[in-house]
């Protein structure tokens, strides 16, 4: 079979098609005669393309080596900027562009093996019932090593060892990025900014649009409102949009406050946690911690938009739908003799989604 | 003349002059009279009460019953104010066509004059927030945008969308689009809770901040640049992945066929 296909061959089957136009128009012409590439006939074009290859081999393992230094070494709040793109953070614009450079250089490298240095021959292959006999399957092993000593692979040993070292760090990319699930939360995930307040030390409800504490009265029926904890000891400005820390307190203290007629309360334990029909759950979605606020005033549903878990809030925040594995934990809140809301003891269950040491 | 002095002792004569008598005092009265300007409005606003009563019996009452008392098919009106009938008429929501999960925007089918006679007639039956003029919704501080851009990122984004493009919620229920919408509505919306949305009343929101709202929504939906050069609807994965399927696995495969097509043959020497 390999042997139809030497140029010769080809050329003796060109010659015969053409013959063949006259007495048939439209005969099958056959196929065109194999031109010789460049690296088919000058082993130094060869010998180049060879080195171009492991060279884009040998790239792509350089930039991965460059992506896992980047992740250790550049700070994630590292803003730069660069000319096209503006100011961007670093990090991720040396991830970015090492990942993409190793993953082309493999991707050209092969293309341009496979253009260069493959064996760029036509073959037939003409169409046959599904099964196989005996000689056809000698024929496919034959073909595989055929195309095995066409690719090179086993001749050109250079090509073979960069292209086997790129493709074997490439993934460390992806085990590196694994980093980012750790540490373990351990404890801190058990308590929230209202761990503070007791009855002697209340922590005052702060609303989060006017930065003031708020009297029950404020809140109406059917209206919304978001809340953070006010001054406490360890905090005793309150938690403000400029402390340090301010978005890692938030994802766990944010509270939206509603207001239910207490008759239309069907949980009598979420009734006594509430005040008076006024009742604080946690904002922060118990399936993967999505802030969620989409409550709907007369169904009383507060609906996550990741992925659609829905509470009911007049019931104790009870799961209706979706993912979501436990009720939204509720803040037990009362007033202090100034009318203020206030609350005097953390959240009994730990807020947002399951972890590993979840103790409730 | 003579027929009129021949006459004078007709027994009726008395009450004829009488009668001139009064009605020629009374239109001296009513011509030079102090009036009085709160006694003129009320009565005009008692008249406006009047006629919207009249439109109310024959365009709500089937729903909202005969005194806004609310029945099975529709809530209680009493003590949601001007401000709820002239945002709920004025977008065409009211009168609804259908029950369903929402009643949505449509053509409206009162003039505003009606608008306000229904609200008037509404706002009297229980105190209620009241429908707001320009410059309670229209804000004139110079950093409004953006303090309405964080205002709007805690309230409202997590069902309007970051951009005010609207979204889903359950059932069928949908929060909708902000673009397009009379700044007046958005300052109502937020004041009476319309249908699930939940109220922000000035308790809680006042009114400046709803100010800054309506001018960050009025600048997203007008002149807010697009940083990625399109914005695909601003909604996020659902366009951008079409997007992205379409014209980057595009470009993959016209490399692709080019790749494959284009290979360099050295002249047979
Ligand atoms: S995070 Fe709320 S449903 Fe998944």
């Amino acid at each position: 079979m390999s042997d139809d296909n030497l140029p010769t061959a080809h050329d003796a089957v060109h010659g015969h098609g053409e013959a063949a136009v006259a007495e048939n128009p439209f005969a099958d012409p056959g196929l065109p005669a194999h031109e010789p590439r460049r690296t088919d006939i000058d082993e130094r074009a060869a010998k180049r393309a060879e080195r171009q290859v492991s060279l884009m081999f040998v790239v792509s393992m350089l930039a991965t080596v460059g992506f896992i230094a980047s992740y250790v070494a550049i700070d994630k709040s590292k803003i730069v900027y660069i000319f096209p793109l503006g100011h961007i953070s670093a990090l991720n614009f040396a991830l970015g562009m090492t990942l993409g450079v190793a993953l082309f250089c493999i991707g050209a490298g092969a293309v341009h093996w496979a253009r260069t240095l493959m064996s760029d021959v036509e073959l037939p292959a003409e169409r046959h019932a599904i099964e196989a006999d005996d000689e056809t399957r000698a024929d496919v092993i034959q073909q595989f090593k055929t195309g095995a000593g066409e690719s090179g692979f086993g001749r050109r040993k250079m090509i073979r060892n960069t292209l086997i070292g790129s493709m074997a760090l490439v993934p460390l990319s992806g085990v590196m990025l694994l980093r980012d699930l750790g540490p373990l939360p351990e404890k801190s995930l058990d308590s929230t900014g209202w761990k503070e307040a007791t009855p002697d030390a209340p922590i005052r409800l702060i609303n989060m649009n006017t930065n003031e504490p708020m009297k029950a009265e404020d809140i109406g029926i059917g209206s919304l409102t978001f809340a953070k904890p006010g001054p406490s000891a360890s905090r005793p400005g309150g938690l403000q949009e400029t402390d340090e820390d301010f978005q890692q307190a938030i994802a766990k203290d944010a509270l939206m406050l509603i207001r239910i007629q207490p008759d239309d309360i069907k949980d009598d334990k979420s009734k006594g946690l509430g005040f008076e029909g006024v009742l604080a759950y946690s904002k922060i979605c118990t399936h993967v911690g999505c802030p969620i606020s989409l409550y709907e005033q007369q169904t009383h549903h507060a609906l996550c938009p990741c992925h659609q878990s829905t509470f009911d809030l007049s019931d104790g925040a009870r799961v209706i739908f979706g993912p979501a594995g436990h009720p939204l934990p509720q803040l037990k809140i009362t007033t202090d003799p100034s009318g203020y809301l206030i609350a005097t003891q953390d959240f009994a269950k730990p807020v947002g989604p399951s972890f590993w040491e979840r103790s409730a | 003349m003579k027929k009129l002095s021949a006459r004078r002792r007709h027994p009726l004569a008395a009450l004829v002059v009488l009668l001139f008598a009064l009605v020629a005092s009374g239109g001296l009265y009513a011509a030079f009279a102090p009036t009085e300007q709160a006694q003129a409005d009320s009565s005009a606003q008692s008249l406006a009460i009047d006629e919207g009563k009249r439109l109310f019996a024959v365009g709500c009452s089937s729903c909202h019953g005969l005194n806004g008392q609310g029945s099975s098919m529709g809530p209680s009106l009493v003590g949601v104010g001007s401000a709820a009938v002239d945002f709920q008429v004025g977008t065409g929501r009211m009168p609804a066509q259908q029950p369903g999960a929402q009643v949505p925007r449509k053509k409206t089918i009162y003039n505003q004059s009606e608008i306000d006679q229904l609200a008037a007639f509404v706002a009297s039956l229980g105190p209620g927030p009241a429908t707001p003029t320009k410059d309670q919704y229209t804000s004139t501080e110079t950093d409004a945008i953006s303090k309405g851009g964080d205002l709007f990122r805690t309230n409202c984004s997590q069902c309007h969308n970051f951009a005010g493009a609207g979204g889903a919620l359950t059932q069928g229920k949908f929060a909708p689009s902000l673009e397009n919408v009379d700044p007046k509505y958005i300052y109502e919306a937020m004041q009476t809770g319309p249908q699930n949305m939940p109220s922000f009343p000035d308790s809680t929101m006042p009114e400046q901040q709803k100010q800054q709202i309506v001018a960050f929504v009025r600048y997203q939906a007008n002149e807010a640049p697009n940083p990625g050069g399109l914005s695909l609807g601003s909604l996020g994965p659902v366009t951008e992945g079409l997007f992205g399927w379409i014209f980057g696995l595009g470009v993959l495969i016209a490399v692709a066929i080019w790749v494959a097509a284009h290979t360099t043959k050295a002249k047979k020497s």
